[in-house]
């Protein structure tokens, strides 16, 4: 019964670039609807991992499936059933926020009901009306965050992978992406979401914190807080990450 | 299909947002045709000649007077000594020395015979070449001259002449500029559809842009053709633009049809393109891919055949012409546009020019890896 609703299983899962281990046999599940916090100092390997996950990057060794398909062999099924934000925003700074929900409605497979029903929904929620025909160029930080999000969950994803979706935005804001994830978890699609801000860890259902490329602990944040006799999650990232030889 | 579409209405858009970059696609081709077949002369012009005349008779003046008015000669020293005429070359002051012998005049009259030397400034082997056969030539015309009014009646000449007449084909007058502006036109096209194309994907790689494409399930092939489709068409407006201009600055109406033209140049902009797409996806930034262009399309224009003649080079740089798209492209300009070659007569090009798009753009597509 447990074992049907894991979207992600990874076990093993290495990454080498030469001798160096960027992500070193990490092994974890994840199930359907979760929010999953991908915790790590800068340069622990959570990026590195998030990309195999996505079908971005192929693994040195290690099993993964990802809404069920191979991420060796299956890379374009698993892109089918999964959205993703980059770290580095990614939409298309010279189109319209309408031509951007256009065009990744339209690669996803959307109909042009769809993506015009959509796109309405989506202006709506974001507040974006005025905005539809600017140039995503123009749009402060915040709104290029929410609307980079939005564009990632467009064609209903299984499972939505975030790469440090509020870095740099100021806490209103931060608050309202997290709303938006909330409601993208209760409609079922699995978040898989990597941070900084130990805030935002607390309102993850379960969190792996990695060390220099290792999945350190997992659990959820309230265990993780009476187990290392910490008060906050601070403290428990504190006592971990110090130890980490690599980052910057 | 349907994605394809999302993909153009993208690029499109793209394209067409960037007004500076829509001008310069449009423009500097033109004023590069415009400008460029005036400058890019095959006739060499004033050429620098000192002229050391030992004879100082009537008929070395009539000889030098010759020279100078065949408007192709300056004269920029006329000196007593060989020595004094070579400091003008030594100080690029002269391009050619003429030396006339004494005697000149007496010579030529009673003994029906004289030398003339000739000395050469081969630093700019163009000039020096182009000018010595020019005086050559005007010295046997003034030969001629000379034999026909004082010495012998040439209705009794005793030694036959041969005379060579050259009948120029297809460019009657040999005017150059027939010659060249097919050319120019052909290496704009493949200058401007080649760095588009390779310039685009890797800035996608730059912004960032590219991982959000490809965390997306769009095949491989829709992307490479989405790219391709659009530069097809630009590089077919610039064209088409080109086409004009020589229509109407210069002139030239192509004496074969339009349609095997454009049925070469189609087929032809894919190769093209599909080179650019494939320098795009091996790298990571716009500079490496400038410079990767940049020493190709420098190869391909210089062994391209239109500077220089591909029967003339050594037998190295010959084979690397056959895999040179432009030198295809040239050849068909200049067999459309000026012979009036029918599509039968370039199929040959048509036929490798297609192998070669079919090759580049697969391998285009095989290197593009949405996993890395």
């Amino acid at each position: 019964m447990m074992q049907d609703d894991r979207v992600i299983v990874c076990e093993k899962l290495t990454k080498r670039f030469g001798d160096f281990v960027a992500t070193n046999e990490i092994t974890f599940d994840v199930h359907r609807g979760e929010i999953f916090g991908f915790l790590g100092a800068n340069g622990a390997g959570k990026t590195t991992a998030m990309r195999m996950l996505c079908g971005l990057s192929s693994p040195s060794s290690g099993k993964a499936t990802i809404a069920g398909f191979d991420v060796y062999t299956q890379t374009e099924q698993i892109k089918k059933h999964i959205g993703y934000m980059s770290q580095k925003f990614s939409l298309y700074e010279n189109l319209t926020v309408r031509e951007n929900i256009e065009f990744f409605g339209g690669i996803y497979g959307l109909s042009d009901e769809r993506i015009r029903s959509k796109t309405a929904e989506l202006l709506q929620r974001l507040g974006l009306k005025s905005e539809a025909n600017k140039l995503v160029a123009s749009l402060p930080l915040g709104w290029k965050q929410k609307l980079s999000f939005s564009v990632a969950v467009l064609h209903e994803p299984k499972i939505v992978f975030l790469d440090e979706p509020t870095g740099g935005v100021d806490p209103v804001t931060r608050r309202q992406f997290w709303d938006m994830i909330y409601e993208a978890a209760n409609s079922g699609i699995t978040v898989f979401v990597t941070t900084h801000y130990m805030d935002e860890a607390e309102y993850c259902n379960r969190i792996s914190i990695m060390v220099d490329g290792r999945m350190e602990v997992l659990d959820t944040p309230a265990n993780l807080k009476s187990s290392f006799h910490a008060r906050s999650m601070d403290e428990v990232f504190y006592q971990l990450a110090r130890g980490a030889k690599r980052g910057d | 299909m349907r994605t394809l579409r999302f993909l153009l209405r993208k690029e499109f858009r793209q394209i067409f947002r960037d007004k500076a970059i829509v001008a310069m696609i449009f423009f500097m081709p033109m004023v590069q045709l415009i400008l460029m077949p005036l400058a890019a002369d095959y006739e060499v012009r004033n050429i620098n000649l000192a002229v050391v005349d030992h004879d100082k008779s009537p008929y070395s003046q009539k000889l030098i007077s010759k020279i100078v008015a065949s408007g192709y000669f300056r004269l920029t020293g006329y000196n007593t000594s060989f020595r004094e005429a070579f400091g003008l070359i030594e100080s690029d002051k002269a391009d050619l020395i003429l030396e006339i012998p004494h005697d000149f005049e007496r010579n030529l009259i009673r003994e029906d015979h004289e030398k003339l030397f000739v000395a050469v400034n081969a630093i700019n082997g163009t000039k020096a070449s182009l000018g010595g056969s020019y005086l050559g030539s005007i010295i046997g015309d003034f030969n001629g001259d000379i034999r026909m009014q004082l010495v012998t009646p040439p209705r009794f000449s005793q030694f036959p002449v041969i005379e060579v007449v050259a009948s120029n084909w297809f460019n009657p007058v040999l005017n150059y500029k027939v010659f060249i502006v097919p050319g120019i036109l052909a290496i704009l096209v493949t200058m401007v559809g080649g760095f588009l194309s390779a310039l685009n994907i890797v800035r996608e790689k730059e912004i960032g842009t590219i991982e959000q494409i490809n965390v997306t399930p769009i095949r491989k092939h829709i992307f490479i053709l989405g790219k391709l489709i659009p530069f097809w068409v630009l590089a077919n407006i610039v064209f088409t633009i080109g086409l004009l201009v020589a229509r109407f600055v210069y002139g030239i109406v192509p004496v074969g049809s339009l349609l095997t033209l454009y049925a070469f140049i189609s087929v032809y902009l894919l190769a093209v393109l599909g080179f650019g797409l494939l320098v795009s996806t091996f790298c990571d930034t716009q500079q490496q891919a400038m410079f990767i262009m940049f020493f190709f399309m420098m190869l391909f224009i210089l062994l391209g055949g239109l500077f220089t003649s591909i029967d003339s080079m050594p037998e190295w740089a010959k084979l690397i012409t056959r895999i040179n798209p432009v030198r295809y492209m040239i050849e068909v300009m200049r067999m459309v546009i000026l012979k009036g070659s029918s599509f039968s007569d370039i199929l040959p090009h048509v036929g490798i020019v297609a192998f070669m798009a079919l090759v580049l753009n697969s391998w285009a597509i095989l290197n593009y890896k949405k996993t890395n």
